[in-house]
């Protein structure tokens, strides 16, 4: 029986809290909410810390510990507890959202401090870090749910932030909508699991995984890959991301990329025995982990627009994690890690971003960038350290996560282990290529800069935050992968069984991916940095450059089959609801118009006409008797 | 008179003649109370189909409801209706035209109808005997048959009517209390409103009926000093009734003086 | 001679004023109407109580005087009403629940 634990739940209550109080304040909270909303952000991160210390001082199999908070739903048999959950699983996320997340809450107090609803940004930020960690706290699938879809409120709130600018309002839009789709496929496993196991807690669910016949399990996998591909922007719903970057930079920092969007990842392993369970389901991951990873990747090197890169680069990256997390219990483990390590490195690049927007008139485009190296030493040196982490190279965070996924794709045993291999090193390659030419379009060559810009270096409050992520990125590959420590601190979730088909040793894997990195460097240096590079985007590009620029043809795609047939099937759903049913439904009105108007006449106000009526109903008596005596 | 009527009820020769004499009559005068334009007229029409009934009811062995009629109906009534006719005078609903639209054809189709059929009716039903009669019943006189009946079995029912009897004299005085909104005007008031008021015209008081003229009835109205009728002089509910005789009949002709001038 | 004779008056004093509730517009003889109506029932009332050969006809005959005796007074104490207010005792002006 799992240990029972009272103070999990100040991890959710304190910034629901700081969200509560900052929207109910209103304008009064203006001068305190975004010190409050920093304060219980950070508090939850140090009650994470101490449930961490409880949860060393157990032997393994104890460090789960639960906590019931009240009966939820109660209907004959069907019972649930709103409880929450907290394992070696939950708590890296619980420390990733609340320290990250701590940081950003720092970071933006700096960065929004001009806008005027500095107060309602905070009080977002808080409701997201409320719902994310009930997402990964909650015990059961529908507790998760909940989480699930508080995020997405979050997001959507926080994308469409400024949503005076009517494309802004387009973008949360467009990822509420993308992520219906995805919180469907959730809410059909959930419905799955419940119709076929009669429960939705997780330890129900995997109790009950064994009595399950395959192709159920199939389905609840293929729902759950849905929601995962819904929110984590997998292909092929990934089209949200790049818009999402309409949001405050912290926003993309936290929620695009340390944190909402790895929830997918989250989803899966924390499904790991359904998946486990269900080889198809499975492949599908990997598949679709491989086709988004590539897929970012290509993205990625078209965009001129510093957070779209930045953001296609998170796709690609957690397509590694899916990839990863599809390849059964041997990946789990290196799944988390790269997602841990991902979260420091992209979160700090993002601050980044938003530091050297915030020193460039808020300009996002990098070819009006070029030289703030010297302008900005601190954005870049800590910009460069995550550009390290996330190129791979040792001993940087990177290095080490990312060469395990290489590694386990080429393990995956068969055909399918070369593919995913050569899939995983090719992304590695255009990795490279696409962040190397962040780093010199953005911080080297000549400046390209319009008139008004007078690059800065931001203030110590955005910049602290920024390195400590970037330590983050340097040292936390190491910290996690020194003598394996978090695939053992994860493995009593995870069945292990250890069947090693080594295609290649380590050493190799990491031999050719430094290879393939170096060769994606070079390649971005000879392009980039040997001549002068156009302030304005080149038309006459090769039409691969165009396709990618679209983000592969991606809302091409999505507005012919989806969108345009979509609003046609609307518009006739409208027109028959006007014409025949609103048409019945008035029809009827009017005629009960109709009647009263024509009955109305009866209601004169005589009372002798009503007389006249008594007199008839009477003769109609005397009429019905004598019928009935004839 | 019980033995009269039991023996109007007995043989049967003299109340077939009072039947047939006094039935048509009652029918009459009932028709009459719905053409008469007058409600005066109408009333005393009424009076008489209440006094005819009574006839009916003593002629049927119900000696006692045959006083009671005469005396709760024709007595009370009856004089009650005629004091409410005098207290609201007369007014245009005595007209006889009717002006809800098809009101009229559709009463009279009903109610041709219902008559037609209960007659239709009552003609077709059989009691399967002959009447009994209520001589039996009457052995012991009517009036102490009736008490017999009203004291035991109907007890109940006559208790609860005295109670509706003393709810309705109270319903009426309720009803009829007069909440007065204004002051009452006192005689310093009247005398002052009289001089004070819209014209002198009046100060003087009215004209009288029949001052100047050939003719001292109430209902004719005054002449005028030059021969001319005045309207005034006439009560204004008479006029409403239309009981004011024509005065020009009354009206001096112009003054004949040739005689004088003669002399 | 046939009581029934009299059930026959009975019936034709009932329709007339049955009529005479509906074509009159004067209310003191919609109520003579109405009393008309209730003096037709009790005829009936007194030639059942004939025909059966026993007196409870008569006394319900008695009772329905006494109703009605209650019905005039109270009716003619609101017809009193209404014309204090409207100055008319037409059931024709009495309509203010038109519209």
């Amino acid at each position: 029986m799992m240990m029972n634990s009272t103070s999990i739940v100040y991890l959710i209550a304190l910034p629901l809290a700081g969200a509560v109080i900052l929207l109910l304040a209103g304008r009064r909270s203006d001068k305190w909410g975004h010190l409050l909303a920093t304060a219980l952000c950070a508090s939850s991160f140090f009650v994470g810390l101490y449930q961490l210390s409880l949860m060393f001082n157990r032997p393994s199999q104890e460090r789960p510990v639960s906590q019931k908070l009240f009966e939820w739903i109660s209907v004959g048999t069907f019972k649930i507890d709103a409880g929450l959950l907290l394992d070696q699983l939950s708590i890296c996320f619980v420390l990733l959202i609340t320290g990250v997340g701590t940081l950003i809450h720092i970071y933006s107090i700096s960065y929004m401090a001009h806008d005027p609803h500095r107060r309602r940004f905070f009080a977002f930020l808080n409701l997201f870090i409320a719902a994310m960690l009930l997402l990964v706290l909650g015990d059961s699938y529908l507790n998760l749910y909940v989480g699930w879809e508080g995020v997405g409120l979050a997001s959507y709130l926080l994308i469409g932030f400024w949503n005076e600018k009517p494309a802004y309002a387009t973008a949360s839009k467009k990822a509420f909508v993308m992520n219906r789709i995805g919180d469907m496929g959730l809410s059909f496993a959930i419905m799955i699991a419940f119709a076929t196991m009669g429960t939705v807690s997780f330890i129900g669910v995997q109790a009950a995984v064994e009595q399950t016949s395959t192709p159920v399990l199939t389905g609840i996998g293929i729902m759950l890959l849905v929601a995962a591909i819904g929110k984590s922007a997998q292909f092929p719903l990934q089209a949200w991301l790049g818009d999402a970057m309409a949001g405050p930079t912290p926003v993309s920092a936290l929620i695009h990329a340390a944190t909402m969007v790895t929830a997918g990842v989250y989803l899966i392993t924390r499904s790991n025995f359904i998946f486990d369970a269900a080889p198809t389901a499975q492949l599908l991951v990997v598949i679709v982990g491989a086709i988004t990873l590539m897929f970012g990747a290509l993205i990625g090197t078209a965009k001129d627009d510093i957070k779209k890169a930045l953001a296609a680069s998170t796709m690609s990256q957690i397509g590694y994690m899916i990839l990863c997390a599809g390849l059964g219990p041997v990946g789990y483990a290196f799944a988390i890690m790269h997602l841990l390590t991902h979260g420091f490195f992209k979160a700090g690049m993002f601050l980044g971003a938003g530091s050297v927007m915030h020193g460039m008139n808020d300009e996002v485009n990098m070819r009006k960038y070029g030289a703030l190296r010297k302008a900005m030493p601190i954005t870049f040196v800590t910009f460069g350290l995550g550009y390290l982490a996330i190129l791979g190279i040792p001993p940087f965070a990177g290095f080490y996560s990312k060469d395990m996924i290489i590694e386990t794709a080429f393990n995956a045993g068969g055909s399918k282990g070369i593919i995913l291999g050569i899939v995983t090193l090719l992304g590695a390659g255009i990795t490279a290529f696409y962040m190397t030419r962040v780093m010199i379009l953005t911080f080297t060559g000549t400046p390209r800069w319009d008139e008004k810009a007078q690059p800065h270096e931001s203030p110590w409050l955005m910049w602290l935050p920024m390195a400590v992520l970037a330590i983050g990125s340097a040292t936390s590959g190491y910290l996690l992968s020194s003598n394996d420590s978090l695939v053992k601190w994860l493995s009593p979730l995870f069945e292990s069984h250890e069947e090693h088909h080594e295609l290649l040793p380590p050493i190799i894997v990491s031999a050719l991916a430094l290879v393939m990195v170096a060769i994606g460097v070079a390649i971005a240096f000879l392009k980039y940095s040997r001549r002068e590079i156009d302030a304005v985007a080149p038309k006459n590009v090769s039409i691969f450059t165009r396709i990618a620029r679209e983000d592969l043809m991606q809302d091409r795609l999505n507005e012919a089959v989806f969108m345009r047939p979509g609003q046609e099937l609307t518009k006739t759903l409208v027109k028959t609801d006007a014409v025949i049913i609103d048409g019945a439904v008035r029809a009827v009105g009017r005629l009960t118009i109709a009647t009263g108007l024509s009955l109305r006449r009866v209601q004169n106000g005589f009372v002798r006409s009503y007389a006249a009526f008594i007199l008839m109903g009477a003769l109609a008596m005397i009429v019905a008797i004598w019928v009935v005596v004839q | 008179m019980n033995e009269v009527a039991l023996q109007v009820g007995q043989t049967a020769a003299p109340e077939a003649l009072l039947f047939w004499i006094l039935a048509p009559l009652t029918l009459i005068a009932a028709l009459g109370m719905l053409l008469v334009k007058k409600a005066v007229h109408s009333a005393i029409l009424m009076a008489f189909v209440m006094i005819a009934l009574a006839i009916f009811y003593i002629a049927q062995g119900a000696p006692f409801l045959g006083i009671v009629q005469i005396v709760v109906y024709t007595g009370a009534v009856m004089m009650l209706f005629l004091f409410i006719l005098m207290l609201v005078g007369v007014d245009s609903s005595d007209s006889l035209t009717e002006t809800i639209r098809g009101l009229r054809p559709i009463a009279i189709t009903a109610a041709v109808g219902f008559g037609g059929l209960m007659v239709s009716l009552l003609s077709r039903a059989t009691l399967g005997r002959s009447a009994v009669g209520v001589e039996a019943a009457n052995s012991d006189g009517n009036v102490e048959g009736i008490a017999q009946l009203l004291f035991s079995t109907y007890v109940w029912p006559f208790e609860v009517v005295s109670a509706l009897l003393i709810t309705a004299a109270l319903g009426a005085m309720v009803l009829a209390h007069h909440h007065r909104i204004q002051e009452r005007p006192t005689q310093r008031q009247l005398s002052i409103d009289r001089f004070r008021k819209d014209s002198l015209a009046t100060a003087a008081g009215l004209p009288a009926p029949g001052v100047f003229a050939r003719h001292n009835a109430v209902d004719v109205p005054a002449l005028l000093p030059d021969g001319s009728p005045a309207p005034a002089s006439i009560n204004a509910s008479l006029k409403a009734r239309g009981d004011v005789l024509d005065s020009s009949r009354f009206e001096l002709g112009t003054v004949d003086t040739s005689a004088d001038e003669e002399k | 001679m046939d009581a029934a004779n009299y059930l026959y008056l009975s019936a034709l004093l009932f329709t007339i004023g049955a009529v005479g509730v509906v074509v009159r517009r004067n209310a003191i003889v919609v109520f003579m109407c109405i009393e008309l109506m209730l003096n037709a029932a009790n005829l009936s009332f007194v030639t059942f109580s004939r025909i059966n050969g026993d007196l409870n006809g008569q006394v319900v005959a008695f009772f329905t005087m006494v109703v009605a005796a209650c019905e005039v007074v109270v009716g003619l104490a609101i017809i009193v009403t209404i014309y204090r207010s409207r100055r008319s005792a037409s059931v024709d002006d009495a309509s203010l629940l038109r519209r």
